[in-house]
């Protein structure tokens, strides 16, 4: 991401945060906590003090994105002719290039980047969800696409909102997208244009709601262990 | 059929002709010839021949496939949903639950991701011990597959023996670990505890034993003409199939594509070992089972090569804000913390005993981001997507199970095959629907 040369020194983020911590969608309020848990100030203990800071949201990392990313996203500009407004943000963060693309373009921009043969994305890896309810367009879809002849890996995600929330199947480029469409349906409430059969599949098919996003409670009962009440995990103290 | 059996067949009109719902019997009884015959057959979820609580609905004309559907969830335990109310070394427990026949792969892969995430290394000691365990497990694995696979063919020779040979296994496991499966040996930052006094001479039994073992698997099954005309020619899927299909393991490489991650993508130091990757090109179950036999000496290999480069060391990060503060020891009353370690923290260093406190409590941070790292595992490539805020807990993390994604094959391999080649078709596809429920 962009500032990756602030180093924190330990001391209080402005938002009284932890260094290292970025507000990606679980709200600033979490951070701050009234005990000695956390603290935010000097003599952290275990706080992983030194951390490079890193900001997860906003713009592009700048040009050159070194060794073959920009070569990729390049082959990419140059063989998908609505590059300019599809991919809204490209980001290289831990040595992975990640496209952020629009809901409705997917399905093109995963169809270039199986068949152009600078890019050759033969194998789509992994597909999943990501909820971050602090954002408005709060369902992120992340794919993981593998080039087998090149061997690199490029991640593309997309966002959009719970009332909205219509991404386009990829099925038709990546037939093994089904199971991974269908759960991240069924976790998520993500719905997939285009999708040949779009069911649950790991909850029960009358099943209300969908478990992953972060407003689906855990649920859990209270467990009395040596005379004490050890509230469900969901309620314990969190000490993000 | 009378009118006291609860099971007795019930009929009723649809729009495609008259549909009765029959639970056993004798199917003369139920229908007369001259009606269409077209069975919807539903095998499982508890089917012994099914590999675990998978559920299998075929449509069938005489004893022909038309279609199958594979139906999942039976085994989903929230894992990941859960992972996200624990600490990050807390997840391990977790992952290690998922594909229950391959827990160092899970555990390892969970690892690699957090520790890609805190940009930091393993001991070179760690990572070898990482390595061993991935390959004994591996071999593990496949023997389960042969044992389940073959019982479900028929052969249940092949299972006994299978279950021996990989209860070998699981009692250097156990010595190891503390435990046969699950063990959550593999921590974020290293494994959770040396190997201890033994471990290695026991690992080098193995590697005396086991090339007298294997062999007797090829005179059992490789020459057996029963064997062998229940897998050649059943289940095929053509590379280009394997590839649409996302497919990947022994069964991508039964198709001729040599794609192994640990030559591919080397990760935890494989492109040090000196082995190969087994391919077949039949892209049959026949294949699968020989790549699969096959892997199992090159595991040998490697873990002979692991053994010979296990250099004393820690096997811990040293960095004290994330590095377990103990090491696991044996007391009369059971495994538990090190006395050694106990008199440290509580009479020599106050330091030691504030890390070890909010190590154990809060867990150490991780730094926001998002990665995906992925390793061979017996099945084909294991993923895990890590996605963290900044926080102490995971914010998210998905596995890219292979049994989940080849599972999808099964359609593929059954339509327009006999019933009986369905299940030669599950079995080599080798799903364990703990890692495809998750």
């Amino acid at each position: 991401m962009t500032d990756s040369t602030d180093v924190a020194t330990g001391g209080p983020t402005p938002e009284g945060r932890m260094p290292g911590a970025v507000d990606i969608g679980v709200g600033a309020d979490s951070r701050v906590t009234s005990d000695m848990f956390g603290a935010t100030f000097g003599g952290d203990t275990t706080g992983f003090g030194g951390l490079v800071r890193r900001v997860a949201s906003g713009e592009s990392t700048p040009r050159p994105y070194g060794g073959w990313f920009d070569e990729t996203v390049d082959a990419l500009e140059a063989s998908y002719a609505g590059f300019g407004q599809a991919v809204t943000r490209v980001i290289v963060d831990r040595d992975e290039l990640t496209l952020h693309v629009l809901p409705a373009k997917v399905a093109e921009v995963a169809q270039v980047m199986r068949d152009d043969e600078n890019l050759r994305f033969e194998l789509l890896s992994n597909l999943s969800g990501v909820d971050y309810p602090a954002q408005s367009e709060r369902l992120h879809v992340v794919y993981n696409l593998t080039s087998m002849t090149y061997r690199r890996r490029v991640r593309l995600e997309t966002a959009v909102t719970t009332e909205d929330p219509h991404v386009a199947s990829v099925c038709a480029v990546y037939p093994t997208a089904d199971f991974h469409e269908r759960e991240c349906w069924d976790m998520f409430g993500v719905i997939f244009d285009g999708h040949p059969g779009l069911t649950r599949i790991l909850m029960p098919d009358d099943w209300d709601g969908h478990p992953q996003r972060k407003d689906y409670p855990l649920g859990g009962v209270p467990v009395e262990y040596k005379g004490a009440q050890i509230p469900p995990p969901d309620e314990r103290r969190s000490y993000a | 059929m009378t009118m006291t059996d609860p099971y007795a067949a019930a009929a009723r009109e649809t729009t495609e002709g008259r549909v009765y719902t029959v639970t056993g019997g004798d199917w003369d009884t139920i229908t007369t010839t001259d009606e269409e015959e077209r069975l919807v057959i539903n095998m499982g979820p508890q089917h012994p021949s099914t590999h675990g609580v998978l559920r299998l609905v075929l449509e069938l004309e005489g004893e022909t496939v038309t279609q199958a559907r594979t139906v999942i969830g039976y085994l989903h335990t929230g894992i990941e949903k859960n992972l996200e109310y624990r600490n990050w070394t807390q997840g391990v427990t977790f992952v290690t639950r998922m594909d229950y026949l391959s827990n160092a792969f899970n555990e390892t892969v969970y690892c690699l991701g957090v520790e890609k995430l805190l940009g930091i290394e393993v001991p070179e000691r760690a990572t070898v011990i990482r390595v061993i365990m991935m390959e004994l497990q591996r071999i593990a694995s496949h023997l389960v597959w042969l044992a389940t696979g073959g019982m479900e063919l028929g052969a249940l020779t092949a299972m006994t023996n299978g279950f021996r040979e990989r209860e070998i296994i699981l009692d250097i496991l156990e010595m190891i670990t503390g435990q046969r499966m699950n063990p959550a040996y593999v921590r974020p930052g290293g494994v959770a505890q040396d190997l201890p006094p033994g471990a290695v001479e026991k690992i080098r039994d193995i590697l005396e034993s086991f090339p007298k073992l294997l062999p007797t698997y090829d005179d059992l099954l490789t020459g057996n003409p029963i064997w062998q005309r229940r897998l050649q020619g059943v289940a095929h899927l053509d590379l280009q199939g394997c590839l649409a299909l996302g497919v990947t393991g022994p069964i991508l490489r039964s198709a001729g594509l040599p794609w192994d991650m640990r030559k591919t993508e080397p990760y935890c130091g494989y492109e040090t070992y000196d082995f190969e990757v087994p391919v077949e090109t039949t892209a049959d179950a026949w294949g699968r089972f020989r790549v699969r036999m096959n892997e199992m000496w090159e595991s040998l290999k490697i873990i002979e090569q692991a053994l010979d480069r296990l250099a004393p060391g820690p096997v811990m990060v040293q960095d004290r804000k994330i590095g377990w503060p103990a090491q696991l020891a044996l007391g009369p009353d059971g495994l538990g913390n090190s006395l050694d370690h106990v008199k440290n923290i509580m009479g020599t260093s106050m330091e030691a005993l504030i890390h070890h406190f909010k190590l154990v409590t809060e867990g150490f941070r991780v730094p926001a981001g998002q990665v995906y790292v992925a390793i061979e595992n017996p099945r084909g490539e294991l993923g895990a997507h890590v996605v963290s805020d900044g926080g102490t807990r995971p914010y998210r993390v998905h596995v890219r199970d292979p049994g989940f994604v080849n599972l999808q094959s099964a359609s593929a391999m059954c339509e327009g095959s006999l019933i009986a080649d369905a299940i030669a078709a599950v079995a080599s596809i080798d799903p364990v629907m703990g890692g495809v429920d998750r």
